[in-house]
């Protein structure tokens, strides 16, 4: 399963596209949670991580961990700062108005699982 | 399937529009005469056609401006040349089945103003001038893409340079102890910066040949060494990271307030942060465990109204070192 078919599976809209073309990255497992620090402590490289956090720090998490993307939730808007960032980063943010555990609950039933 | 499904979920909307890659970012930087071929050869409107046929031909091309006096008078197109065999009319002149008014480019323009025309006209060439209008050469949409090829190739060649010269940068100097030594001023309260040290540091450490795993274990410890400051100190702090060829030491110090308890700071879940701070996503009291976690050793020294310093030390095992000709592969 591929970003672009996870995008278009779950209807999200793409914030920022990070300059990658989604059908030639697969996500290595999902992660969720809404405090940084556990999800620097849990989420592996390449996953994808669903959160309703929208401020600029998640952008340095997801550098940091290189995570293949954010996925954030209940319609939370990341303000123009840290949609910047994201681009400068190459950053992929994804966006949906459905709430973390029915996001999650998609993932799994495609196959994206705590890998 | 549904009639639009498959594009369901992708939308095109203004910010993502708005998202540049590089290669669109190029046809910004690049001018016109880096990219056009130069020393194009002419027709004169008196050529047959015929001729036109046989330059055409030997020397493989699909269209030549046509130059009288010096001047361009107009392009003639292998499309013009069929035109001329479907009339068998290959004795007429150049000039009757040339186009005339060429659009032209400048040297000094962007490639992108030379991609706007082509799109808004459909043509395959245009006839490039300078700015006294004199005829330098021809683009073609083949010449822009070799030229932004050869511009993502420089520009990754660059990149190469600057690790392989980071990855060599202990090897040639000489001393009883050679060591780079990094340091970040970090800000109490700025979140829009948080991170960007740890950032820094990461990158540093792949030029310098540090293996991904490497990088991504330091740049952790030093992403929530930097939180730590912008969170909870008085005056911010300093974050100091000293690179050798076998090992990584990486301080973060301030001057207050200082920790009151440091066995319960230490402990995992335990947080003094603010309710603002912990809206933000932080605060879950695991910074310092991920820290311990990342770092072969971890020392935290503090007195109450004094200040804090966070010690850190990475030892780098034979294959792992930093700086002595071996090369990342990230």
């Amino acid at each position: 399963m591929n970003l672009a078919q996870i995008i278009e599976k779950l209807n999200l809209k793409v914030l920022t596209d990070g300059g990658k073309d989604f059908s030639q990255m697969t996500p290595s497992g999902g992660y969720a949670s809404d405090l940084l620090s556990c999800v620097i402590a849990g989420a592996k490289q390449q996953n994808i991580w669903v959160t309703l956090q929208a401020h600029s720090n998640i952008v340095a998490v997801a550098a940091l961990l290189d995570l293949c993307a954010i996925v954030i939730t209940e319609n939370a808007i990341p303000d123009d700062e840290t949609t910047q960032k994201a681009r400068e980063e190459n950053i992929i943010i994804l966006l949906t108005p459905e709430p973390t555990f029915s996001i999650v609950g998609k993932l799994w039933e495609l196959g994206i699982k705590n890998g | 399937m549904s009639e639009n499904s498959a594009v369901k979920g992708i939308i095109i909307d203004d910010q993502v529009a708005e998202n540049i890659t590089r290669v669109e970012e190029l046809s910004y930087e690049l001018k016109v005469g880096e990219v056009m071929t130069k020393n194009v050869k002419s027709l004169s409107p008196e050529m047959k056609m015929g001729e036109v046929l046989d330059f055409f031909r030997q020397d493989r091309i699909s269209g030549a401006p046509v130059i009288s006096n010096g001047s361009l008078v107009g392009v003639l197109s292998i499309e013009d040349l069929i035109h001329a065999l479907i009339h068998s009319d290959m004795e007429s002149p150049v000039g009757k089945y040339m186009s005339t008014k060429p659009i032209t480019v400048r040297d000094s323009d962007q490639v992108v103003e030379a991609l706007k025309i082509f799109v808004s006209t459909g043509l395959g060439r245009l006839v490039v001038v300078d700015n006294d209008a004199k005829m330098v050469g021809i683009i073609t949409k083949g010449d822009i893409t070799r030229g932004l090829l050869k511009a993502l190739q420089r520009e990754i060649q660059a990149e190469e340079l600057r690790t392989y010269r980071a990855s060599h940068l202990f090897e040639d100097i000489e001393s009883d102890r050679t060591s780079l030594i990094l340091r970040y001023n970090i800000k109490q309260g700025d979140f829009l910066r948080g991170g960007q040290a740890s950032s820094h540091i990461k990158r540093a450490l792949l030029r310098l040949g540090a293996s991904p795993q490497l990088a991504r274990k330091c740049g952790i410890a030093v992403y929530e060494a930097e939180m730590n400051l912008i969170i909870h100190t008085t005056n911010g702090g300093v974050i100091r990271a000293e690179i050798e060829p076998n090992k990584i030491s990486i301080d973060a110090y301030d001057d207050g307030p200082g920790i009151k308890d440091i066995e319960l700071a230490l402990k995992p879940g335990y947080s003094t942060a603010s309710e603002k701070v912990r809206e933000l996503g932080f605060g879950a009291g695991m910074g310092l465990v991920n820290i311990s976690r990342c770092v072969d050793n971890m020392k935290l020294e503090s007195a109450w109204g004094k200040g804090t310093r966070l010690s850190m030390k990475l030892f780098l095992q034979e294959k792992e070192v930093v700086g002595e000709g071996r090369s990342s592969t990230s």
